[in-house]
C-alpha cells in the first residue's frame, strides 16, 4: 500500500497540502496513476484535512481527472462545431472502427480509451484530437488510422511518437 | 532592475546581439511551433531541418523557435532569412518538404517559390 | 504562391510580436520594447495615472462581455485600503472555436505578465493568479518559464525599478471544465473547489478570490495594457470606433479559404473580414450564416455581413462579438445539424447546480437530436422553443443563460430549415 501510494505523497510533497492545491494535487497525480484510485483519494484528504466526500466531489467534477482505470493510451477526440465541420465525424467513426469500441470506453486489452472533448483551442487545424497529452491536427479518417499504428508499433519499441505533418 | 536606464542597457544588449548572430551566419530559420504548429508536425519539420543541415555539414544557420502567427491553415510555417536579405515565410512545410527547402534556400540561395507566404 | 500580404493587411496590436520573437527568451521581448510600460508607470506615473490612463482609452473586457476594464480597476481600487486585493488572468479559454488567448500566450507571455502587474500596480495588488485551463499545457509551461525569467530581472518580484512596488504572479492549472471560464467559478476553483459559480453580487471586485477584491480579465485584456501606458490613451482611441476603441483579436474557422487568427480595428465589418483576411469563401460558395462569439454565440445571416464588429453595433442588432470566435458557413450547412452538435457542448459542460441549465439541455438536445433524424413533429418544435426561452432567462449563470441563443437566433433566421425537417 505505502509503495503504491509513493508518488501520490511525492506530489502532495511538492504542494502545500491545503485546499487552495486540491485541484491541481488531484490532476497530478491522476497524470501520473492514469486515474485515482479510492486509496488515492483517502490519502489526499487525510493530508489535506478534508472529509473524502469532499476531495471525492471535487475530483468528480473536472473531466480531466479519472475515478476509473482508463486505457495506457487515451484519446480524446474534439466535438465541437469547428472540428465537426472540418470532417470531424468521418474522424470518429474511423477511430471506433479501428479500435473496435465506441467513444465512452476502454479496449479490452486495455491499451486504449476512446473519449470525446470539448473544444481544445486548435479548431484551425481541426478536425483535432489528443492522445495522451500530445495534440494531433489535419485529421483524415486514414491519417487518424495511421497514428494508432504509430502508437501501436511505438508501444511495441516503447518511444513516444509525435505529430507529423502530411 | 533597479531604473529604466538599465530596461534601456538590457535592449541595447539585446539588439546587438541579434545583429551579431546575424552577421556570423548565413542563415536563420525560425520554425513556428506554437501548438497549432506542433498539431500539424513542427517538431518533425524541427528535426528533419536539423538533421539536414547536419547532414549537409551546414554549421553557420542559426535555428530558432516562435509562436504561431496565425496563419494557422498554413502550419507548420517556416521563416528563412539569408543573411540581411529579407525574411522569406513558407506555408505547410512538412518534413518531406525540408530537403528540397534546405537545397535550394539556404544552400543555393534562392527562394522557393511555389511555397512562399508573403510577396 | 500561396498568397501574398495577409498579415500586412492586419492592424496588429495584441499579436505584434506574437510568431516574430522566441517566447521562451525575455531578452526578445524587451529588445520589442517590453517592460517599458511598467517601466515608465513605475517610475513617472502615479497608481491613479495608470488607472485614468485605461480608464480614458476607452479599453473594454475582451473576455466577451465588453466590460469597461477602466470601471472595473477602479471598484477593485477603491476598496478599502486595509484589504488584500487579487489580479486575475482569466486563461481558461474553452469557447468553442476560440484560441486567440492561447496564441498570446505562447507567442508573447510577457506581454500578459507586464499588462497584470501593470494592473496591479493600478489598484494596489501585490499578487496575481494566472488560471489556465488544465489542456493548454505549453501555454503554461511557457509562461511559468517567462514569470521565472521576469523574476530574475526582477522584473516581477520585490521592489521593482526601485520604486518599492512589488508584484507575483503564479500560474495555475485547472483541469477541464468549460464554466472555470465564468469568473465566479473560477475563484472557487482557483480556491481547490468544484467549479460551480457564485451568487453575484457580491461580484468579484468586492469579495473575489478568498474573500478579497479582485481584478478577472481576459488575457486580451491584459495584453493591450502595455500598449496603451506606452503610447498613451489618444493613440488607442484612434483606433477602432469611439464606442469600442482598439482592435479585436477574431478566430475565424469554417469555409474560408484562410482560417485563423486575425487582428482588426474594432468596427470592421464581418465581410471586409472574410473578404480581406479570410481570402474569401472556399471553392467560391455562396456565405449563409455565421456563428459569432463561439458556441455560446449568435447566428447571423447574410444581411448582417455589414453590420460594424464592436460591442455596441453587434448588441444592437441582436448579435454578440463574444469571445471574437467567427464560425463561417457556406451554401451546403446544415443548420438543425450545426444547433444539434452546439447544443451538445452545453448539455456536456452544464455543471448540475440549476436545474433550468441542467435539464433545459439535455431536452433540447434531445429535441434537436429527433429534429436531426427526421422525427420531430411541429409540437417538438413548438416545445424546444419554449424550453430555449425559459432556460435563458432562469439559469443560474451566464452558460445556462447564453445556452439557447444558438438556437434561438437559428430559428430566427432559418426557421424553414428547421421545418422541413419535421415529420407530418
Ligand atoms: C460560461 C462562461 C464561460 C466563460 N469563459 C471565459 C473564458 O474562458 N475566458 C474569459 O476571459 N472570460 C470568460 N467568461 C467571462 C468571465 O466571466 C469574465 O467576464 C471575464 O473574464 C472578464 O474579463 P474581461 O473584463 O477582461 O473581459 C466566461 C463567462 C461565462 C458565463
Ligand atoms: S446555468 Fe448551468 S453551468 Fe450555470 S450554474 Fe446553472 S447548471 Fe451550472
Ligand atoms: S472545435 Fe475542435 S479544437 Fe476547437
Amino acid at each position: 500500500m505505502e509503495e503504491v501510494l509513493a508518488a501520490t505523497d511525492r506530489v502532495i510533497d511538492a504542494h502545500k497540502a491545503d485546499r487552495e492545491a486540491l485541484v491541481e494535487i488531484l490532476r497530478e497525480v491522476n497524470d501520473e496513476n492514469g486515474h485515482l484510485t479510492r486509496d488515492d483519494l483517502q490519502r489526499i484528504a487525510e493530508r489535506t484535512n478534508l472529509p473524502l466526500s469532499e476531495v471525492y466531489s471535487v475530483a468528480s467534477f473536472y473531466s480531466l481527472i479519472s475515478l476509473e482505470p482508463l486505457g495506457r493510451h487515451v484519446i480524446r477526440l474534439c466535438q465541437d462545431a469547428p472540428c465537426h465541420v472540418a470532417g470531424g465525424r468521418e474522424v470518429r467513426e474511423a477511430l471506433e472502427h479501428e479500435l473496435g469500441i465506441p467513444f465512452g470506453e476502454t479496449t479490452l486489452d486495455e491499451q486504449w480509451s476512446l473519449l470525446t472533448t470539448s473544444c481544445i483551442g486548435a479548431c484551425a487545424v481541426g478536425p483535432v484530437m489528443m492522445v495522451d497529452n500530445d495534440i494531433f491536427g489535419n485529421l483524415t479518417p486514414e491519417k487518424a488510422r495511421e497514428i494508432i499504428a504509430r502508437y501501436r508499433e511505438a508501444d511495441v519499441q516503447d518511444v513516444t511518437p509525435t505529430p507529423q505533418g502530411g | 532592475m533597479k531604473s529604466l536606464e538599465e530596461l534601456r542597457r538590457i535592449k541595447e544588449r539585446a539588439l546587438q546581439r541579434r545583429k551579431l548572430s546575424g552577421k556570423g551566419s548565413r542563415a536563420r530559420v525560425v520554425v513556428a511551433m506554437g501548438t497549432c504548429g506542433i498539431a500539424a508536425g513542427a517538431r518533425d519539420t524541427m528535426t528533419a531541418i536539423l538533421t539536414e543541415l547536419e547532414q549537409r555539414d551546414i554549421a553557420d544557420v542559426v535555428v530558432t523557435q516562435t509562436g504561431c502567427p496565425g496563419l494557422c491553415e498554413y502550419e507548420p510555417i517556416v521563416q528563412v532569412q539569408i543573411g540581411e536579405q529579407e525574411m522569406v515565410t513558407y506555408g505547410n512545410i512538412c518534413a518531406d518538404r525540408v530537403a528540397v527547402l534546405v537545397e535550394e534556400h539556404i544552400a543555393g540561395g534562392e527562394p522557393v517559390e511555389k511555397w512562399q507566404l508573403t510577396g | 504562391m500561396i498568397r501574398s500580404n495577409v498579415l500586412s493587411r492586419q492592424k496588429r496590436v495584441v499579436l505584434r510580436r506574437a510568431g516574430s520573437i522566441d517566447p521562451y527568451n525575455i531578452e526578445e521581448y524587451i529588445a520589442e520594447d517590453g517592460y517599458f510600460a511598467l517601466g515608465q508607470a513605475l517610475g513617472e506615473m502615479t497608481p491613479e495615472g495608470v488607472l485614468e490612463a485605461i480608464k480614458d482609452s476607452g479599453l473594454q473586457g475582451r473576455g466577451g462581455a465588453g466590460f469597461p476594464t477602466g470601471l472595473k480597476w477602479s471598484f477593485v481600487a477603491q476598496q478599502s485600503a486595509e484589504k488584500t486585493r487579487y489580479i486575475i488572468c482569466n486563461a481558461d479559454e474553452s469557447e468553442p472555436g476560440t484560441f486567440k488567448d492561447r496564441l498570446i500566450m505562447e507567442g508573447d507571455p510577457h506581454a500578459v505578465l507586464e499588462g497584470m502587474a501593470l494592473a496591479g500596480y493600478a489598484v494596489g495588488a501585490n499578487e496575481g493568479w494566472i488560471y489556465i485551463r488544465g489542456e493548454y499545457e505549453m501555454s503554461r509551461d511557457i509562461l511559468e518559464r517567462a514569470v521565472s525569467q521576469a523574476e530574475e530581472l526582477n522584473l516581477l518580484g520585490d521592489d521593482m525599478f526601485g520604486s518599492g512596488f512589488s508584484f507575483h504572479i503564479h500560474v495555475h492549472a485547472g483541469a477541464g471544465a468549460y464554466v472555470c471560464g465564468e469568473e465566479t467559478a473560477l475563484l472557487e476553483s482557483l480556491e481547490g473547489k468544484r467549479g460551480v459559480p457564485r451568487i453575484r453580487p457580491p461580484y468579484p471586485t468586492v469579495r473575489g478570490f478568498r474573500g478579497q477584491p479582485t481584478v478577472v480579465n481576459n488575457v486580451e485584456t491584459l495584453a493591450n495594457v502595455a500598449p496603451i501606458i506606452l503610447n498613451g490613451s489618444e493613440w488607442f482611441r484612434a483606433i477602432g470606433t469611439a464606442r469600442s476603441p482598439g482592435t479585436k483579436v477574431y478566430s475565424m474557422l469554417g469555409d474560408v479559404n484562410v482560417a485563423g487568427l486575425i487582428e482588426a480595428p474594432m468596427g470592421t465589418t464581418l465581410r471586409e473580414i472574410i473578404e480581406l483576411h479570410g481570402g474569401g469563401m472556399k471553392g467560391g460558395k455562396a456565405f449563409k450564416a455565421a456563428q459569432t462569439g463561439g458556441a455560446s454565440g449568435t447566428i447571423i445571416p447574410a444581411e448582417m455581413l455589414d453590420v460594424p464588429l464592436d460591442f455596441a453595433s453587434m448588441r444592437e442588432s441582436g448579435a454578440g462579438l463574444g469571445s471574437g470566435a467567427l464560425l463561417i458557413c457556406d451554401e451546403d450547412t446544415d443548420m438543425v445539424d450545426l444547433a444539434y452538435v452546439l447544443m451538445r457542448f452545453f448539455e456536456n459542460e452544464s455543471c448540475g447546480k440549476c436545474t433550468p441549465c441542467r435539464v433545459g439541455t439535455a431536452q433540447m438536445l434531445e429535441a434537436l437530436d429527433r429534429l436531426r433524424r427526421g422525427t420531430a413533429r411541429r409540437a417538438d418544435l413548438e416545445r424546444l422553443e419554449e424550453i430555449a426561452k425559459y432556460v435563458g432567462v432562469s439559469s443560474f449563470c451566464g452558460l445556462g443563460q447564453a445556452a439557447p441563443v444558438p438556437i434561438l437566433t437559428a430559428l430566427r433566421y432559418f426557421r424553414e430549415e428547421f421545418e422541413s425537417r419535421l415529420r407530418h
